[in-house]
């Protein structure tokens, strides 16, 4: 939030602009957690009113591939962590490879997680766009409303996740070797998107377990 | 620093000086130019809808075009106008001022937030011009999912996306009181209207994002064809009605907490006493803005939910009531033994107590269960919600810009004018909206362009009133444009007020103080 | 039949300040609701006593000597006695208004004359137990309680008498109920409530309340022979219903005479009250309530029977007593 200068000219001091910046971040991922708890706390309603329905849909997804999708995106916040590490002990560059990595992982986790709703797709499992919905269980309409929501949550989840690369991309850019590279400002910068990352799991492992572990 | 006379008005005078400025006092201009625009829309689509009403048989116009008329009066009025009316444009200039801080903690995300709002207004603006919306400004499913042929996706984007600018600006104000206050200026030290606009920004980061993602379903559902709110597929159209009013009622506190934190600085200033109770006001600020999350099923008594639920939400309803009524209590326990001057905010501040303890406590006949069966969806609940909204929080909008006019701008408005103005308000305001009370106990319907014709009489006298309202409205464009010009200068201090943002001077320089105040004594030292 | 000199006949110029009472509810209502005003307008004359006695007594150029502050200690004292005495007072004024809402809402059950309601984009449609239909009228007599079964074929309408202070929302895929008993013959209105597209302004109606007697003889008129009920025992055999539950059909299936209001043992464990929500997810989610002890082979009937039928059905099924079945269905 700075203007060239590392403090701010309307703060009075860096304490007080770091303070600012932490505590900025915690209330946005405070109002992040309330917009997916509208969706969560209407999961939870229909999955009460429809208990088998779900769960029975819920067998349709992949829990093998979501399995292995998780511990990905587990093992990118710990990557991230140490890429907040590095940047604390004053070593940009080593932050910036773990960034690097931390991207990598990002990325085959949305390939990943495409490639399931690809799957969805060519199963008729997609009731968006006017797409015939070809289910072969019992309650299709109920296992219709499952899909809504897995397609809503997850693309909501992955829509998040685009943000969050595109932010680690562009700190990846900012911490390229040159001069005027102010170190306390980056590791605030790296902290705060290291914040949203570390989000944007806790996320993720809410929505695995109730899309794909609630299945019986 | 600045060179003597120069402010922040005139720091630059490009159009970039004013678009990609991060002073907080700029930004505040344009929220007022951009609200005030909107204000004036939503009032074109609420004279529209008095004029139909003047007859019955609806023969003005067709009865899509009113149905759209009212949706878009209500989306304006409601989020394009009052949500942001004080915090955006009085919150955004005051804040920093009064807690002598330099700016808000994000100049940026405050820009920012200007251009989302903005991009919001041009969102459901097109819609209201291709084709119009007609779902009233509550979006009910499955009427706006599966029914309404209206440009539905567009205006609701357009709600969505003006969300997250009132997040912005709530996280934005939460973390400047947390962090830049001027040294000595403790919580309990706080001006109320600084408490105030804290609450909201609470409500507004809480409640904003289950609206969002209500919205958001509704967006998915027409677009992308989902079902969540679909009836035939076991999906619950009253599951949007929760997820609306868990916003939609904080948020109407959204609408009346900075009103009152506007009026407990007038009515100080100028009775000059002391804030009666002031622990009392920061507790039942505090009280409305978290209680008020636990009531949104009062706008649900017969629509289907249980009737326990029903129940529940109605005693909450009454609780929730109990703080406002001590906040009434201590503005008028502050007139006494004062010295009272009737400048035109303090009018402004008298009419707001009346107008929002009538329109408060027909809430309470709302809220009790068996009369709102009868009430539910008639004019009462119309003449309720404006009491509150426009005889509230408007008026108490106009008194603080009457108030802080003379620091915003360097300049004083004519005195005589600007009372007859505060006079016709009052007295329009209740032509057109309490006959609408008589109205709904009658039993007239809401949202009606065709009604049967006993009830013609009442609707008359409502479409009168709105003419007196619309020339109360003009009048002080036209005595505040003109001051901009010719005003006398107001000098630092007119009022002889309290609180840091007076002891600056008037405009206010680029960085608000020469030196950081301190502050060493509780607010509202009049004696 | 004479028509009688309505309410709507005689209002439809001029001014009328309160509206007609003309259910058994109406009065109780208004006695809440008028207390309530009073209340109301006994705490605004106080404020406004209060505020402009003191604008007058302080007002900036008056001469009269102004008191000190108001000692802290008092000051809390005449808030929180302010408060607690409203409280109070708000609190007996809910426990009314919550046991009239209770006593309004909750359906009391045993006989009454129950008219099935389907709402639809935009009109009201109605069925008596005789079978008689309207459409946007309702006749009822004086003197009986009557209840309404309420549900939407599309969106959400809501169903309003002023007259009788009622006033109930019908909503797609629920079944609510809302009951009267109407003391004043005359025609009122009837509208609809809930905002529901481009003609809710127009979706409005009559309601004419007879003497018995008028009643029985209207009845008797516009009775079709066919109630509901048994245009539901038709459908029941015409959608194949009974194939299963009736007959000795290749599937075990539950017999269903005497089902309505008893507890249902589900498979999935846990029991369920069998009430009329109950009886039509039966028919269209079958999966969401198995029966105990039986498969979930039952087909879903989702979108193939319109909602006043399944009305017909829900009330047939609610109308067998335990034992009206000779035949056995399979076990
Ligand atoms: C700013 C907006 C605002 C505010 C602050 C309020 C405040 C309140 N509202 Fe209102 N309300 C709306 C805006 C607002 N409302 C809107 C827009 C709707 C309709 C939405 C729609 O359907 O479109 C609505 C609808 C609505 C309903 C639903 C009606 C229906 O649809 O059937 C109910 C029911 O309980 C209700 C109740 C209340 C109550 C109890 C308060 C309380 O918070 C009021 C508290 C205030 C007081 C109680 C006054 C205090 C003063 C005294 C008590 C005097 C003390 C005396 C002395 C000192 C002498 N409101
Ligand atoms: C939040 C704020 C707000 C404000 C300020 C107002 C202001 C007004 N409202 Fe509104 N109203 C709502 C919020 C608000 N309203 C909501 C939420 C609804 C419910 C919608 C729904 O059902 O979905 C509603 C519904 C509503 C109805 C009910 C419609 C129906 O149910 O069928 C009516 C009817 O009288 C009405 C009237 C008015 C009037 C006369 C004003 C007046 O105070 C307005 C005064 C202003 C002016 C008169 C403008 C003057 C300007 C000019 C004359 C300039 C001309 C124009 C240009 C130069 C561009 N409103
Ligand atoms: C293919 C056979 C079959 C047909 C056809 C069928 N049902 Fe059923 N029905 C069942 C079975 C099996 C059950 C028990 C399992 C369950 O609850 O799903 C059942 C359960 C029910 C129940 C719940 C009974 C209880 O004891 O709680 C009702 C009500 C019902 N059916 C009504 C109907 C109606 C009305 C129709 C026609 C529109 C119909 N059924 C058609 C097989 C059938
Ligand atoms: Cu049907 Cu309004
Ligand atoms: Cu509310």
């Amino acid at each position: 939030m700075s203007d060239g200068a590392t403090i701010a000219s309307h703060f009075e001091d860096a304490e007080q602009q770091r303070e600012a910046g932490l505590m900025g971040m915690w209330l946005f991922l405070a109002t992040e957690l309330l917009l997916f708890a509208g969706l969560f706390g209407g999961f939870a309603i229909y999955r009460g009113l429809h208990g088998d329905a779900f769960a029975a849909a819920a067998r349709h997804l992949d829990l093998p591939l979501a399995t292995a999708n998780t511990v990905i995106l587990l093992t990118s916040g710990l990557s991230m962590a140490l890429a907040e590490r590095m940047a604390h002990a004053g070593a940009p560059q080593l932050a910036r490879r773990w960034i690097a990595v931390t991207v990598a992982l990002g990325a085959s986790f949305l390939a990943i997680k495409g490639y399931e709703w690809h799957h969805e797709y060519s199963e008729g499992l997609m009731p968006l766009l006017g797409l015939a919905f070809e289910y072969d269980g019992p309650d299709a309409a109920q296992a219709h409303l499952f899909f809504d929501f897995y397609f809503a949550m997850t693309g909501l989840h992955a829509l998040h996740m685009l943000i969050g690369l595109a932010a680690l991309v562009l700190l990846w850019m900012l911490g390229r070797p040159r001069a005027g590279l102010q170190p306390d400002r980056y590791i605030r910068q790296v902290q705060i998107t290291g914040m949203y990352w570390a989000f944007v799991d806790v996320v993720w492992v809410f929505v695995f377990t109730s899309l794909y572990l609630l299945r019986s | 620093m600045s060179e003597p006379g120069t402010h922040y008005l005139n720091e630059g005078w490009t159009l970039r000086s004013w678009l990609l400025t991060t002073d907080h006092k700029r930004i505040a201009w344009m929220y007022f130019a951009t609200i005030t625009v909107f204000f004036f829309i939503g009032g074109l689509a609420a004279l529209l809808i008095r004029l139909e009403l003047l007859t019955p048989a609806g023969e003005m116009v067709e009865s899509d075009t009113y149905n759209k008329l009212f949706s878009a009066h209500g989306i304006v009025m409601v989020w394009f106008f009052l949500v942001p009316s004080i915090p955006a444009t009085m919150g955004n200039f005051l804040l920093p001022l009064m807690l002598g801080a330099r700016d808000l903690a994000f100049p940026k995300l405050n820009l920012l937030s200007w251009y989302i709002f903005t991009l919001g207004g041009l969102f459901t603006m097109t819609a209201v011009i291709a084709g119009g919306v007609d779902t009233g400004w509550t979006f009910y499913t499955p009427y706006s999912t599966l029914f309404s042929n209206s440009a539905v996706v567009l205006a609701a984007s357009g709600v969505f996306v003006v969300g997250f600018s009132s997040i912005l600006t709530g996280l934005n104000f939460i973390v400047t009181t947390h962090k830049m206050r001027a040294p000595g200026l403790t919580w309990m030290r706080l001006p109320l209207f600084c408490w105030a606009n804290y609450a909201t920004s609470l409500i507004m980061i809480l409640a904003t994002p289950v609206l969002s993602m209500a919205l958001l379903l509704i967006v998915l559902e027409r677009v992308l064809g989902i079902g969540i709110f679909d009836p035939e597929l076991g999906g619950d159209p009253l599951l949007f009605q929760h997820l609306f009013w868990f916003y939609s009622h904080p948020a109407v506190y959204i609408m009346i907490l900075p009103g009152m934190g506007v009026v407990s600085e007038i009515i100080t200033c100028f009775a000059r006493r002391p804030i009666f109770g002031y622990t009392g006001m920061v507790i039942s600020i505090m009280a409305i803005a978290l209680f008020g999350f636990i009531v949104w099923g009062h706008h649900m008594f017969v629509a289907g939910q249980s009737l326990y639920a029903g129940i529940l939400f109605s005693f909450f309803t009454f609780l929730v009531a109990v703080p406002s009524a001590i906040k009434t209590l201590n503005w008028t326990a502050t007139l006494y033994g004062g010295r009272i001057r009737f400048t035109a905010p303090m009018i402004y501040g008298l009419s707001f107590l009346g107008l929002f303890t009538i329109g408060g406590l027909t809430g309470v006949i709302l809220a009790s269960l068996a009369v709102d069966i009868h009430l539910h969806d008639t004019y009462f609940v119309t003449a309720h919600f404006h009491y509150i909204m426009v005889g509230g929080m408007v008026t108490a909008y106009l008194g603080g810009l009457h108030f802080w006019w003379p620091k915003i701008t360097g300049r004083m408005y004519s005195g005589p004018w600007s009372i007859v103005a505060a006079l016709a308000l009052f007295i329009g305001f209740n032509l057109t909206f309490f006959p609408q009370f008589l109205l709904g106990f009658l039993g007239m319907p809401r949202r009606y362009h065709a009604y049967p014709e006993e009830f013609q009489l009442l609707h008359v006298m409502s479409s009168l009133g709105a003419g007196v309202l619309a020339v109360g409205y003009l009048l002080p464009m036209v005595y505040f444009g003109w001051s901009l010009w010719r005003g006398k200068p107001a000098g630092d201090n007119p009022w002889d007020a309290t609180g840091l943002e007076w002891q600056t001077s008037s405009p206010p320089p680029k960085h608000n103080f020469v030196d950081t105040p301190t502050v060493t004594t509780r607010p509202y030292d009049y004696v | 039949m004479a028509e009688q000199a309505g309410y709507l006949d005689t209002v439809e110029q001029g001014l009328a300040l309160h509206p007609e009472q003309a259910a058994t509810s109406a009065a109780q209502v208004d006695l809440l609701f008028w207390v309530l005003v009073a209340v109301c307008v006994a705490l605004v004359l106080t404020l406004f006593a209060l505020v402009i006695g003191f604008s007058v007594r302080y007002r900036a150029g008056s001469r009269r000597p102004r008191p000190g502050a108001i000692a802290e200690s008092l000051g809390r004292r005449i808030e929180l006695g302010g408060a607690a005495g409203l409280t109070v007072a708000f609190l007996a004024l809910f426990a009314w208004a919550g046991t009239l809402y209770l006593y309004l809402y909750r359906d009391p059950g045993g006989d009454m004359l129950t008219v099935n309601v389907v709402a639809k984009q935009w009109m009201w449609k109605l069925q008596h137990p005789n079978g008689a239909r309207e459409i946007n009228t309702l006749h009822v007599p004086t003197g009986q309680r009557v209840r309404l079964r309420m549900t939407s074929q599309d969106v959400i309408h809501s169903f309003y008498i002023p007259a009788f202070r009622l006033k109930r929302d019908a909503v797609p895929r629920l079944y609510t109920t809302a009951w009267f008993e109407a003391s004043k013959p005359g025609e009122y209105h009837l509208f609809c409530a809930e905002y529901c597209g481009t003609d809710h302004s127009r979706m409005r109606g009559k309601v004419v309340v007879m003497t018995p007697e008028d009643y029985a003889a209207w009845a008797q008129k516009n009775g079709e022979g066919e109630g509901p009920a048994q245009a539901g025992e038709r459908l029941f055999t015409a959608y194949g219903c009974s194939g299963c539950h009736r007959g000795r059909g290749t599937v075990p299936a539950p017999r269903l005479d005497g089902v309505a209001g008893r507890r249902v043992a589900l498979a999935a464990g846990g029991t369920v009250l069998a009430d009329a929500a109950y009886l039509r997810d039966s028919l269209l989610l079958p999966n969401k309530h198995v029966v105990a002890g039986y498969e979930p082979v039952m087909p879903s009937y989702q979108g193939q029977i319109p909602e006043d039928e399944i009305l017909q059905i829900v009330t047939y099924l609610q109308s067998l007593e335990p034992g009206d079945w000779t035949v056995e269905p399979r076990r």
